[in-house]
């Protein structure tokens, strides 16, 4: 360790530029660390804020978006943690295969939520308290099953 | 199988027998040695011995069920000795017999046996690395294991379990039988199968020697890695299941309550996203094991290693998409059910090419019937039928009429035992020599394999009859008409049992009287025969060389020594391989 | 070399010179450098994130499916959660974020002071948002407001919450032991004059204190929870002519007066409304009262505060926000260790793979709660 550059002189490779390929192996593999600057840090930070107050901002104010509220706060969060995931996480400048490997988990989440999800759209009616179904008894005093 | 006189002037490999300091066996001793072990041979090695003792149980369960159904009424619950120690209903023991015998089976033998188990040993050894990525989370997943078996176990004593192995909803939630219990075990188990599938990932993303390029890897690695895709993207959804049927039982929270606007059908949807992956956990890296055993003693090449190796990943991934074949009668969706149904066709595409493969690979080889040749080969007849049988399930139409009767019973059978528990001993009678160091008696080998062979199809063929005519599965009693049938079944299952029995006891024998093994008994060109046999503490003692694991041009039969060697001819280098006959420095890779 | 090479002789030299020259203590035996080491880790821990992904995806599942089918239970149900607390926990973990990020640079800078400092910080936001989530269900389960089995949140009938233990005092009781287990944990070190121990003694007895930072935070936030004696003498003078007796002078109907005059609670004052109606029309009987409502008020809110449908809203928040919980306490545990660690100077440029590791998974935490928080308190 002794033999590498001088910690300043390391933490001024760290800016922006990146590459993980640029120095990646270049020591043999003793050479990977990319601090990222602070102002990235500090910037992320508080559009995390800003984003968070936006999204609180929002629900109180519910008629601006009527329906799309909801649209509008998953968006919200999907920015925040875009932001989360690219830069704290730094994703951004990780390897391309950890990025895979982690946007792979929202496509198999995607996959069992949206079967799931419209599989009981479509069958759900059936243990709703249809009014014309002869099975009222159960549905319509759910209390009385758990005293 | 090549002549006898070796060629003259050509560099032979041959890693000779490991000294006792060496040998990963004796190379400690001592019970701690053992248990705090971080080597992944030492672990897979205890993850053998717990998954066949679990197997045993498992087993002996079956048999209790099996001479249950000897006659129509049931016969061995309503003996006078079950009454002596027990109050429950015959048909109670009976429910919770078979309960047990799924759930142990599943969650302690199949899901661990061969990934756990050989994948531990084999994987760095086939990667010529010295150990798994993360040791100690290697070991934590093997104690996990441990926990999760014992919470079984106690699920056993405490109140038995009678949900069947899936803990469907909203009998899982009513039952007071230890459903609590169980599922804690099976969430750990889970993390166990989480936290190996993770290790195996990494070792074979990172960890493979120079030389070694994704398409020189031995199929094995590409089971193993498919395997692990699934192990760590469908156990957490079990993970999460279970927990929330936990909640279920102990707050009422009411998702899968219908009274609560809840729906059973959600439960089955979340627990066979994992479970129906957790199918192709099971069997995909007999898939792998079958393709080293088919080459290795056809002493061929591999017939189309990519579309072996691609049809792995297919696998996993498109196993995803199906698990909605397993609720078709559930009170699903007419529309859901079609596109279920379909996509569950397009899985048998992956299996056949590979199955072809394997014919292909067998075809004018110089085949020989050792026994995990003769496991390998039994493999391929009951898998195809187990495979094609699934395809009658597949089908909306006749799944209505199928569904719940002994024909999926006998399928899931094919699939599991002659598909895995087949492999897995095909497996453990190939890798044995490496993982013991001793040869064991061929003769009585063979016998095994040729009695589980018989004894299976003696069990399981009449059940595919039954199955059809109506017989359902999970009865305690059944129709007199199907009397014979069962009887058949039963006498099968005895001799099945014999079978592993038979193999049970060559295997052991083997410890005592065996014949020392040489490094590569059966002339494989993977990386695991390149060291001793048992292997080293740190594997290799210089970088193995990399070459194709399927050519066995270089392997040739040592007549003096009755082994075979690796002979290295003069030939193009990979890039990054050391030449053969300079001494390598270290085992230091750069 | 011999033609055969046999494995006895030259084998036991690679043995002892088995892992060799350059290898650095803290590279493990079977990896060749550093960053392979670095590499596996980074993907085992990734690999980690994406089971826990999915681990969390079927809670939100279950969400989904519950929220499509009973859009209203959702609304009305959503108005007892304090979105104040809520934001404010966001920021603290989006501070603990922020933290964690840079304490994984000073990590990778070498710079240790800064590095424990930082991860002292990461802690005690972590025990900051734990405090606050303690105010709110301390809060919620002594108002019934439970899974369907233990729900008894009733708003025709008023709990009995004297009945109740004091559910804040039990939660905080074991960080109160804790704290007081450190506190003492850092005089022995002191006396002993034990640097090391004192050393980590120090940020840890600053992080088990926020825990309580957070309660104070929670009580000063939760909508007029430092003005409640005030509110709750007030509102049994005022309303105990205007309510039927039983609802005034018990603590809950306090209670829902106090939720009443937050503005945010519109769910909640229409269904104070269609009450008062009720008893104004006449206090007869339970059922007559029941037809009143459900005839008088379009969203039938009585409805959703029943044990089956709202019970299920909670259930679900309890499962999600728990689960989330353990999550931060787990990440708490980890953090311990490195803080420890930092205080030994384990890391370094070449080693500070556990340092990442651990802020992914911290940041994981963070970025499920950036969902759980509006999907929870924000529904309008």
């Amino acid at each position: 360790m002794s033999a590498h550059a001088p910690t300043a002189d390391h933490v001024s490779h760290g800016h922006s530029s990146h590459g993980h390929s640029e120095h990646g192996h270049s020591r043999g593999g003793y050479d990977f660390a990319h601090p990222l600057p602070l102002w990235i840090l500090f910037t992320v930070f508080f559009a995390l804020v800003f984003l968070t107050i936006l999204t609180v901002a929002q629900s109180n104010f519910s008629d601006l978006f009527g329906s799309y509220d909801v649209a509008v706060v998953m968006v919200i969060a999907t920015v925040k943690a875009l932001l989360v995931a690219l830069f704290f996480m730094h994703l951004a400048f990780d390897k391309p295969f950890n990025l895979i490997v982690f946007a792979s988990s929202f496509v198999f989440v995607g996959l069992f939520v949206i079967f799931t999800l419209s599989d009981s759209r479509l069958t759900s009616p059936a243990f709703e308290a249809a009014p014309d179904e002869m099975v009222a008894p159960i549905v319509e005093h759910p209390e009385a099953m758990h005293p | 199988m090549s002549a006898g006189s070796l060629p003259k002037g050509a560099i032979i490999r041959d890693p000779g027998f490991p000294t006792k300091r060496e040998n990963y066996l004796t190379t400690s001793s001592g019970v701690f040695s053992w248990m705090f072990t971080l080597d992944h041979k030492r672990i897979g090695m205890m993850y053998l011995a717990g998954v066949s003792i679990s197997f045993g149980v498992a087993g002996l369960l079956a048999l209790a069920i099996r001479l249950h159904l000897l006659s129509p009424d049931g016969w061995l619950f309503n003996r006078p000795i079950f009454k002596s120690f027990t109050d429950s209903e015959p048909n109670d023991i009976y429910n919770q017999v078979f309960t047990l015998h799924g759930a142990i089976m599943v969650f302690l033998f199949i899901i661990p046996s061969i990934p756990a188990a050989l994948g531990n040993f084999l994987v760095p050894v086939m990667l010529g690395a010295k150990d798994v990525a993360f040791p100690r989370l290697n070991l934590c997943s093997f104690y996990l294991w441990v926990f999760g078996a014992i919470f079984f176990v106690s699920a056993l004593f405490a109140s038995g379990l009678d949900t069947g192995w899936t803990f469907y909803t909203p009998y899982s939630t009513t039952t007071n039988s230890s459903v609590i219990l169980a599922t804690m075990g099976a969430f750990i188990l889970g993390f166990s199968s989480i936290f190996t599938g993770l290790n195996f990932i990494v070792t074979i993303n990172t960890m493979r020697p120079p030389g070694m390029t994704w398409f020189k890897m031995p199929l094995f690695l590409w089971a193993t890695y498919s395997t692990s895709i699934i192990q760590v993207l469908a156990t957490p959804v079990l993970g999460i299941t279970l927990l929330l049927l936990i909640a279920e039982r102990v707050m009422h929270i009411g998702i899968f309550d219908p009274e609560f606007n809840g729906d059973p059908v959600t439960y089955q949807h979340f627990f066979w996203f994992y479970s129906h992956p957790a199918v192709y956990i099971m069997i995909l890296p007999a898939f792998g094991i079958i393709s080293e055993l088919i080459s290795v003693h056809s002493h061929k090449h591999i017939f189309g290693y990519r579309f072996i190796a691609y049809s792995s990943i297919a696998i996993a991934l498109l196993g995803f998409l199906v698990w909605g074949h397993h609720m078709f009668t559930a009170g699903m969706s007419s529309l859901t059910t079609i596109i279920f149904s379909a996509l569950t066709f397009t899985v048998s595409i992956p299996s056949a090419i590979k199955v072809f493969n394997w014919l292909a690979t067998m075809y004018k080889g110089s085949i020989c019937l050792t026994t995990p040749m003769c496991y390998a080969i039994s493999f391929l007849f009951l898998f195809t039928i187990g495979g094609l049988t699934g395809l009658f399930l597949g089908t909306l139409a006749t799944d209505l009429h199928l569904h719940d009767t002994y024909f999926i019973v006998a399928h899931f059978h094919y699939v599991m035992v002659g598909g895995t528990l087949v492999a897995f001993l095909g497996g453990v009678f190939h890798w044995w020599p490496k993982m013991v160091g001793k040869m064991y008696d061929e003769k009585g080998g063979q016998v095994s394999a040729l009695l589980v062979f018989l004894g299976f199809n003696l069990t399981f063929l009449p059940q595919f009859v039954m199955g059809s005519r109506g017989m359902p599965r999970r009865y305690a009693t059944y129709d007199p008409e199907f009397a014979f049938l069962h009887q058949m079944s039963t006498v099968g299952s005895l001799l099945l049992g014999l079978g592993l029995l038979v193999a049970l006891v060559v295997l052991m024998m083997s410890l005592y009287r065996g014949k020392r093994a040489p490094a590569n008994p059966w002339g494989g060109a993977t990386l695991e025969w390149m060291c001793t046999s048992p292997p080293p503490f740190y594997n290799f003692d210089r970088a193995p060389v990399v070459g194709d694991p399927y050519e066995f041009h270089w392997i040739e039969w040592d007549e003096s020594n009755e082994r075979y060697v690796s002979v290295e001819p003069e030939r193009k280098l990979v890039p990054g391989e050391e030449p053969a006959h300079a001494p390598a420095h270290s085992s230091h890779k750069h | 070399m011999s033609t055969i090479e046999a494995a006895g002789s030259d084998t036991h030299e690679d043995i002892d010179h088995g892992h060799d020259h350059d290898h650095p203590k803290f590279l493990a035996h079977h990896f060749d450098t550093p960053e392979q080491q670095f590499d596996s880790g980074k993907l085992g821990i990734w690999l980690f994130l994406v089971t826990e992904v999915l681990f969390f995806s079927g809670m939100f599942c279950a969400y989904a499916i519950f929220r499509m089918m009973r859009p209203e239970v959702f609304e009305g149900c959503s108005q007892f959660l304090n979105t104040k607390l809520g934001a404010i926990n966001t920021g603290v973990l989006l501070f603990s974020s922020l933290t964690m990020a840079w304490a994984v640079r000073c990590a990778q800078t070498e710079e240790y002071k800064k590095l424990t400092a930082l991860l002292a910080c990461t802690l005690s936001c972590a025990m900051v948002f734990l405090g606050v989530k303690a105010i709110e269900y301390s809060h919620k389960w002594t108002i019934g407001l439970l899974p369907p089995k233990w729900f008894f949140y009733n708003p025709a009938n008023p709990p009995h919450p004297h009945g109740g233990p004091n559910w804040l005092l039990w939660l905080c009781l074991p960080f109160a032991l804790l704290l007081i287990g450190v506190l003492v944990w850092l005089v022995v070190s002191y006396v002993k004059g034990n640097r090391f121990h004192f050393d980590v003694a120090k940020p840890l007895s600053v992080v088990c204190a926020s825990f309580f930072l957070g309660v104070g935070l929670g009580i000063i936030l939760e909508s007029g929870e430092a003005k409640h004696a005030v509110v709750a003498s007030h509102s049994v003078s005022a309303q105990s002519d205007r309510h039927a007796a039983n609802e005034a002078t018990s603590e809950s109907g306090i209670l829902r007066e106090r939720l009443l005059q937050d503005a945010t609670n519109t769910g909640l004052r229409e269904e104070a409304l269609a009450r008062r109606r009720q008893t104004d029309l006449a206090g007869g009987t339970v059922v007559a009262d029941q037809s009143e409502v459900a005839g008088a008020v379009e969203h039938v809110p009585e409805e959703v505060l029943m044990k089956s449908r709202a019970g299920v809203f909670f259930g679900i928040y309890y499962c999600m926000t728990g689960v989330h919980a353990i999550h931060i306490i787990g990440g708490i545990i980890v953090l311990v260790w490195l803080l420890v660690r930092s205080v030994r100077q384990d890391f370094n440029r070449q080693y500070f793979g556990p340092v990442d590791y651990v802020g992914l998974y911290w940041h994981l935490v963070d970025l499920i709660w950036i969902y759980l928080f509006p999907l929870l308190y924000l529904i309008r």
